[in-house]
């Protein structure tokens, strides 16, 4: 039998095709121009192959930030994510209290990163905020403003905060998704509460864990707003993260090609490491 | 091992129970024994499964006493009462191993590595999963993972009793009927109290020594499976077990015995004496197919009736009669011939005629 030649199907794609084009491809490839290219003004713009490349990557105060990411990032996920999990595993499982704390935990979601920046700004003063003065009276030298660790300490409180409520709140809904057979059949085996979360409760928050994990590290790795209000990157540049930097390149000093250049390796390392605890995690437990 | 008593128990999952019907056990004495193989036999939603779940802790009673070798554990969880439970539909722990699965309520008793070894490889055998041992649970088949289940059911040697609850509900038939012969065997080896949920008749008759029925919220009758069958204590348990059920005629009390419509069945004396003493208007008889006689002569003690149906299902015939306006089913061999619309003539030999007042058996007093 003849089989029919008929391509017409593919124009079905379009669309999707079209709306990757305009939401990725085609900034992405903007940014690709420019990191290409060492533009002076309109009509002024010299080719100059991977140089911006090799600049960005040796450049020291790069360097220095990036290094301050990754401490960053490792930190905000060592801490929120399992004092989310212990959150949810402490939340009441339901009734009015249980949508209570639901609510309360919602609140610092709901606000927006830079009035949390300015919150905490205010809040840790030693001179007018309550929590910043509370330190200091209890005999504790705290300045987030002139300190390193204070500023940094800061930073990761206010970001612990404003963030681990949706890690808890993921785990909750992982939790309650548990069919309570499982713990009937956990008590009846008579396990131990660390036995039952670490058989049955934490093998059943992996996929919500997957996602709380991919989403702090993608947030908290791209941090702008937050820190930048509360300490401007500083004291000197010690609280001065990748995207600020980033900032700082393209729009302060309006170095397009290499802030480009930076950009696509930033979204790398994103990319990157995303890809690696995906793997790592989704693999952590296949057949041996 | 332990004998599980059960005192005046009554349970209610609405916590202002108002009338009977909001409970799913009514009042209820009951002792099953140390080392006994039973059934707990009965249509869904009559209180089996609560009735289970309170005796291993997982649910705590409204009222009445949970006992284990008389002392009294309704404030034990079940961690304490050392019970094991089998659940309907599979439980497995999908991180572990199989050999995990099965070692884990060992290892939470903290019992030695080299005799839960042993003991895993022990009950892995019997339940045919040793090629499986190594492999990870959550990529199991779903009878299977049942498997897995009721191996962790069983593991432990010193438990108070094993409890099931329907265990084979997710398990192919052919391999249903080589289970149940495995627990009636590990029953035999390890002589542990077991208690087994079913509605199935046929698998609470293979596996368990004695049955008991329940019918909404209450045991009506606790006894072999020829007791059952033979000396129906209730017309649910004669309708229940059997297959068909026993055959039920609304009567009334006639002299000498009962009528329906214009048939007057004569009954035993002492049977009627209990009937003028008692005050009910809920009357009935009961006769099981396999009881009733048909023959194409008519004598002193037949009743006419009229075959409506006649099913063939290869060893032996069901035989539906018409008799007096109640339909009537009628176990025949092969060799029954009377075509549909034809008369036949039935008798109710005495000793299996049964009498139910407020669906009670009447019992001859010795």
């Amino acid at each position: 039998m003849q089989k029919v030649q008929n391509n017409k199907a593919w124009w079905l794609v379009l669309p999707v095709f079209l709306l990757v084009a305009f939401s990725a491809l085609i900034p992405l490839m903007t940014v690709v121009n420019y990191s290409v290219q060492d533009i002076f003004g309109p009509g002024q713009a010299f080719y100059v192959g991977t140089e911006w490349f090799r600049e960005v990557l040796t450049d020291e105060r790069l360097q220095d930030s990036l290094i301050r990411q990754f401490l960053f990032s490792g930190a905000v996920l060592l801490i929120q994510i399992p004092l989310g999990i212990g959150v949810a595993l402490m939340m009441p499982k339901s009734g009015i209290k249980g949508s209570l704390c639901l609510i309360l935990l919602a609140i610092p979601l709901l606000i927006p990163w830079n009035v949390v920046g300015t919150i905490w700004q205010i809040f840790a003063r030693g001179d007018i905020g309550l929590f910043g003065w509370g330190i200091n009276q209890l005999g504790i030298d705290y300045n987030y403003t002139g300190d390193t660790v204070d500023a940094w300490l800061t930073v990761l409180l206010m970001d612990v905060w404003h963030w681990t409520p949706l890690v808890a709140l993921l785990c909750y809904s992982g939790l309650r998704a548990i069919p309570e057979a499982f713990y009937q059949a956990a008590e009846i085996d008579r396990a131990s509460k660390w036995a039952v979360f670490r058989y049955i409760q934490l093998p059943r928050l992996k996929s919500v864990l997957i996602i709380a994990v991919l989403l702090r590290f993608m947030d908290s790795f791209m941090i702008y707003i937050e820190p930048f209000v509360l300490t401007g990157g500083g004291p000197g540049s010690s609280t001065t993260f990748l995207s600020q930097t980033l900032t700082t390149m393209a729009i302060g000093q309006f170095d397009l090609g290499r802030a480009a250049a930076f950009s696509l390796i930033y979204f790398l390392i994103v990319l990157l490491i995303s890809w690696v605890f995906f793997t790592a995690i989704t693999h952590a437990d296949k057949e041996k | 091992m332990a004998e599980i008593q059960l005192k005046s128990l009554a349970h209610s999952y609405s916590e202002m129970p108002e009338g009977p019907e909001d409970y799913a056990i009514r009042q209820l004495d009951h002792v099953w024994h140390k080392g006994g193989a039973y059934a707990l036999l009965g249509p869904s939603g009559c209180g089996k499964s609560t009735m289970l779940n309170i005796i291993s802790g997982l649910v705590q009673p409204s009222e009445g006493d949970v006992l284990f070798d008389g002392k009294r554990v309704n404030e034990l969880s079940p961690r304490d009462r050392n019970i094991a439970q089998v659940f309907q539909f599979p439980v497995i722990y999908d991180s572990m191993t199989v050999f995990d699965n099965l070692a884990f309520p060992l290892k939470n008793n903290k019992v030695p590595a080299s005799k839960i070894k042993a003991r895993v490889h022990e009950i892995a055998e019997v339940l045919e999963i040793e090629d499986k041992l190594y492999k990870k649970a959550k990529n199991l088949t779903a009878d299977e993972k049942q498997k897995v289940s009721m191996g962790r059911g069983l593991v432990r040697e010193d438990v108070s009793a094993i409890l099931f609850d329907e265990p084979l509900t997710v398990i192919d038939p052919q391999l249903k009927w080589k289970l149940r012969r495995k627990l009636k065997q590990i029953h035999e080896q390890f002589d542990i109290t077991m208690v087994y949920v079913t509605h199935d008749q046929l698998e609470a008759s293979t596996f368990a020594d004695k049955i008991a029925v329940m019918y909404g919220g209450q045991i009506v009758q606790f006894g072999t499976p020829t007791e059952l069958f033979e000396q129906p204590n209730h017309t649910f348990v004669g309708f229940f077990i059997g297959s068909p059920g026993m055959n039920l005629i609304e009567v009334q009390r006639c002299p000498r015995g009962v009528c329906f419509g214009g048939t007057v069945v004569a009954l035993e004396p002492w049977q009627v004496d209990v009937l003028q003493r008692t005050k009910s208007t809920n009357i009935k008889i009961g006769i099981r197919p396999e009881f009733v006689e048909v023959s194409s002569v008519a004598s002193d003690d037949t009743f006419e009736a009229e075959v409506l149906d006649v099913e063939d299902l290869g060893t032996y015939k069901i035989v539906t009669v018409l008799l007096d306006h109640e339909k009537m089913k009628v176990r025949q061999s092969e060799e029954f011939s009377a075509a549909v619309g034809r008369g036949v003539h039935l008798s109710f030999p005495k000793q299996w005629l049964k009498l139910y007042v407020d669906e009670f058996l009447v019992q001859e007093q010795q």
